[in-house]
């Protein structure tokens, strides 16, 4: 009998299992992602921002081995007899499946083990439902082609405008300077005016023969040139000024903001303003995983447009007419004022059921080619309806032809194609 | 389980007068359960219980699924069907349908066992007494653990491979290792030497024997094939007798392993790792009922020993009993939960009833039992755990008594019967019948279909054909092609399957192609 030790490993890493759950998704990404695409679908607005219960096909995950299958002769001992005796014949169930198995899993049509069933978190549910999908034309900005600059205090220079002038600095450079030119005339001085003195009080012990007044007058003469030398040591020079020097550093520009545009009029039915709302709400989510530093700005208009808070944009209603090129000139003004292109990668995503004021239809072309779309890096317009498209969407028809690589437009019939839809606007393109 | 309960130290038989327990609290500390092992020790010893060294570790409940989840190997390579038992597991415990957590020993020396943390210190106690003395006894006296697993060595082996397989992993990729992991893992239960004792493992040995085999092992499979033209009269494929293997090989990654034309070092380390285990693993499997009943039986007589010595209080044995109930029951055939007999309460009742039958024979078991009733039950269930394995245990000791307490039947299922029939029952005529079925049922070989390597074609395609020998005409499952996939991988050439009935093929299977028509 030996001895027992007792050791306390909770302290120990739990996770060990961390690598092989990973090696799992990993193993299953595309079931994972198939089912991650329905859930999108099958979930409402509010609840998408959480983990998923992930199905996936036994028999796909099932590690083969060889095992007994169905038929031949067989014999299985039970327990709990009740009313058997020898020679009892009982019926056969439908579809033969029986008690007589050898081992393992051997049921072919065994309810409840067709699915294997886990959780996935909510970081996870949000990597597979994101996977491969990115903002395009994403551009970090280099030097070159950069326009918006930092300045930055880089020391001093002798040269500059007046206004950059650092008096204190410049002073500090005069009065050293004063130091080093006028310091040993000053000694010198001091030194004479020492002499004079004593020449002056000795005048009654010297003989007569040699006059003193030479030597003080000598004296006072030299002592007069130093004072007149260190003098003309100016105060302040022109070699003394110091300019604060500034450098233009470039700003690394990868910081990117997304327009949601969407219209609240009343020709969009409660269907479609959900699957608006839905749509942006994957949008949002995306972005917001993917892009630590990213501004989002809402506008949803009817005959007018307003810019509002995430809150509003997605929970309040509004009815009424249709003018999209309200929102397009709102956008316009807020990058102008708000979004300098040089600093920014701008998106825009805009959502309507293609009801438009017929008239405001080419204004809204010419706004997008004109004056947007050479500033945004990707405009995506979805088109919620069933419907026939109305003249918006073959006005934009025609902005697509001229900017290819910069605006996309897509139909979405019904919410099921909400997330195929998204997919297809932002799939990583091969680079 | 009434036969449980009026055993003569159950509680409340002699309650003693004078009690003094170990802790009255159900919450546990270090010292608490350093104290119950102490005592537990105590009365495995008075019993003759021969252990490894114990450790026991304290863990928590997400270090216990963790542990679930590597097939209870304390370290273990990476491989994602350990992510998807660990992601059954914690579903099942998240739901509360986990059951017990005292399942987790492991066969090495020291003995480890874990306790988890949220467990009350009844439960401590009784995994104590189940795993540490029950299970660790039980690993250290039956013979098959003996033979063929060397528990001294195991958890450095486990570390070596860890390592093995993570190197291989950084050097071929994971997607390569994963390959020949799923499929040595298709076809691990046929990795086993049943009959021939394999030499035991070494970690220290298996890192420095590593490089030379690595050397040899190439070259060694080279002779194999080696393509200098040998003629003999062997040399026409159709005509020719000689088969290579000469005598069937039942270890399939074994043989894979020394011949497959291939595969790489690497590789073959691989399969040879998978083996191992699979080796280790192989008295468990056909020790379970044992194993089990063992362990059962002995926390429930160890605690019922503490309880008669005054160490337990009343509440520690109800909370015992309540769980000891659950672990031992048996639902019947027709119930929901049924799903197989309880190997817990098989073999429960057949060491329960082997001690009764010791101590209190009736006319009837001097009959059945004539050379056990009456002697000394430690010697008896000693003899009994050390000697047997599953098969052999419960045709030599399953009792009329456990038949008939577990009311067990036999019922024949015959594809060309239109109607199940039954067989025998719990009764005088049907006794013999019914316990040599169950035995039967116990036995691995009869469990999985009995598959062997039987030729390669040397010197023509280099195919391998291996042999299936059905038992009472049971055909192989739906597994089999994608089984034979994997062997494919593995050997590198076709591989084909035959079903051999007395001599007529009466099945086959073929991967990646039906070899050509021969006459």
């Amino acid at each position: 009998m030996g001895m027992t030790h007792i050791v306390d490993r909770r302290l120990n890493g739990k996770n060990k299992s961390a690598v092989n759950r990973e090696r799992f998704l990993r193993r299953y990404r595309h079931h994972i992602k198939k089912a991650v695409s329905d859930a999108v679908h099958r979930r409402s607005i509010t609840d998408i921002e959480r983990g998923e219960s992930i199905s996936i096909p036994s028999r796909d995950i099932d590690e083969p081995v060889f095992h007994h299958g169905q038929g031949g002769h067989r014999e299985m001992v039970h327990p709990g007899n009740q009313e058997f005796v020898t020679g009892d014949r009982l019926p056969k169930p439908e579809g033969g499946e029986g008690q007589g198995q050898g081992q393992g899993q051997a049921s072919p049509d065994g309810e409840g083990m067709d699915e294997f069933a886990f959780q996935i978190t909510q970081e996870e549910f949000l990597n597979f439902l994101f996977d491969d999908l990115e903002l395009p034309n994403l551009v970090r900005k280099k030097l070159k082609d950069t326009e918006a600059f930092n300045y930055v205090r880089s020391g001093f220079s002798t040269q500059g405008v007046p206004a950059k002038l650092d008096v204190v600095r410049s002073l500090r450079g005069a009065h050293a300077r004063r130091l080093g030119l006028g310091g040993a005339r000053k000694k010198k001085i001091r030194e004479l005016e020492a002499q004079l003195a004593e020449l002056k009080s000795a005048t009654a012990d010297l003989d007569a023969a040699f006059s003193h007044e030479d030597q003080v007058k000598a004296l006072e003469d030299e002592i007069a040139r130093l004072k007149a030398n260190v003098k003309r040591i100016p105060f302040i020079d022109e070699i003394d000024l110091r300019y604060r020097q500034h450098l233009k550093q470039p700003k690394p520009a990868t910081s990117a903001v997304m327009f949601c545009l969407m219209d609240v009029s009343g020709s969009m039915t409660q269907m479609h303003k959900d699957t608006a709302k839905r749509f942006f709400i994957l949008l949002y989510l995306f972005l917001k995983k993917n892009y630590k530093k990213i501004d989002v700005v809402f506008i949803r208009h009817h005959t007018s447009a307003k810019e509002v808070d995430e809150e509003e944009f997605f929970y309040s209603r509004e009815t009424g007419g249709t003018i999209v090129s309200s929102a397009l000139k709102l956008m316009h003004k807020i990058i102008e004022s708000r979004y300098s292109p040089a600093e920014w990668n701008i998106y825009a995503a805009q959502a309507s059921d293609g009801d438009n004021w017929n008239d405001d239809s080419p204004v809204c072309g010419k706004l997008l080619t004109d004056s947007i779309l050479p500033l945004v890096q990707y405009y995506a317009y979805v088109e919620i309806t069933p419907q026939d498209h109305q003249m918006l969407w073959y006005e934009y028809e025609r902005v697509q032809e001229q900017f290819p690589g910069s605006f996309a437009q897509q139909q979405i019939a019904e919410p099921s194609e909400i997330y195929p839809v998204f997919r297809r606007l932002f799939e990583r393109k091969a680079a | 389980m009434s036969d449980a309960i009026d055993r003569p130290n159950a509680p409340g038989s002699d309650s003693p007068a004078t009690r003094k327990p170990v802790s009255t609290g159900s919450e546990w500390t270090f010292e608490l359960i350093r104290q119950y092992d102490e005592e537990i020790a105590k009365c495995a010893a008075e019993f003759g219980l021969d252990t490894y060294p114990n450790q026991v570790e304290v863990i928590s409940a997400e270090q216990m699924m963790d542990a679930y989840s590597s097939v209870g190997m304390p370290v273990g390579y990476n491989h994602w069907s350990f992510g998807k038992q660990f992601l059954s597991t914690s579903k099942g415990y998240q739901r509360g349908q986990m059951g017990l957590a005292y399942e987790i020993v492991i066969n090495s020396n020291p003995c480890i066992a874990y306790l988890m943390e949220e467990n009350t210190l009844p439960m401590q106690a009784l995994v104590i007494a189940h795993a540490c003395y029950g299970h660790n006894s039980f690993f250290k006296g039956n013979y098959l653990f003996r033979t063929w697993t060397d528990a001294s060595a195991i958890i450095d082996y486990l570390v070596f491979a860890r390592h093995y397989v993570s190197e291989c992993e950084e050097r071929h990729g994971v997607d390569a290792v994963e390959q020949i992991l799923d499929s040595c893992h298709a076809l691990m239960n046929h990795g086993v030497d049943r009959y021939k004792r394999p030499a035991p493992i070494s970690a220290a040995k298996e890192v420095l024997r590593q490089a030379e085999r690595e050397e040899y092992l190439q070259r060694r499979v080279n002779d194999l094939w080696r393509t200098i033209p040998k003629m003999d009269e062997d040399e026409d494929p159709i005509t020719r007798k000689k088969r290579y293997p000469e005598e069937p090989q039942e270890n399939l990654l074994y043989f894979i392993e020394k011949n497959a034309p291939l595969l790489e070092t690497w590789q073959r380390e691989i399969i040879r790792i998978v083996r191992k285990l699979a080796q280790y693993f192989y008295p468990q499997r056909q020790t379970q009922v044992m194993n089990e009943g063992w362990a059962t039986f002995w926390h429930y007589t160890l605690l019922n020993r503490m309880y008669e010595k005054g160490l337990v209080t009343d509440g520690f044995m109800l909370e015992f009993l309540q769980s000891h109930t659950a672990v031992v029951y048996q639902p019947p055939f027709n119930s929901p939960w049924y799903s197989g007999i309880n190997p817990y309460t098989l073999g429960f009742s057949i060491f329960t009833d082997l001690r009764r039958i010791c101590e209190a024979p009736t006319d009837e078991d001097r009959e059945w039992f004539p050379d056990i009733a009456g002697t000394d039950w430690v010697k008896t269930l000693h003899f009994a755990m050390a000697n047997f394995k599953d098969e052999s245990f419960i045709q030599q000791f399953l009792s009329p008594k456990v038949m008939r307490d577990l009311k067990l039947f036999a019922v024949e299922d015959d594809d060309q019967e239109d109607s199940y029939k039954v067989t025998a029952i719990h009764d005088e005529p049907g006794y013999r019948e019914l316990r040599e079925k169950l035995a039967r049922q116990y036995n691995l070989s009869h469990r999985e279909p009995n598959i062997q390597v039987w030729n390669v074609d040397v010197r023509g395609d280099r195919s391998l054909m291996l042999r299936h020998v059905p038992v009472n005409r049971v055909p192989l499952g739906k597994d089999t092609e994608e089984v034979l996939r994997h062997a494919h991988r593995l050997w590198g050439f076709d591989v084909h399957l035959e079903s051999v009935d007395e001599g007529t093929v009466v099945d086959e299977y073929h991967c990646p192609h039906p070899p050509p028509l021969t006459s």
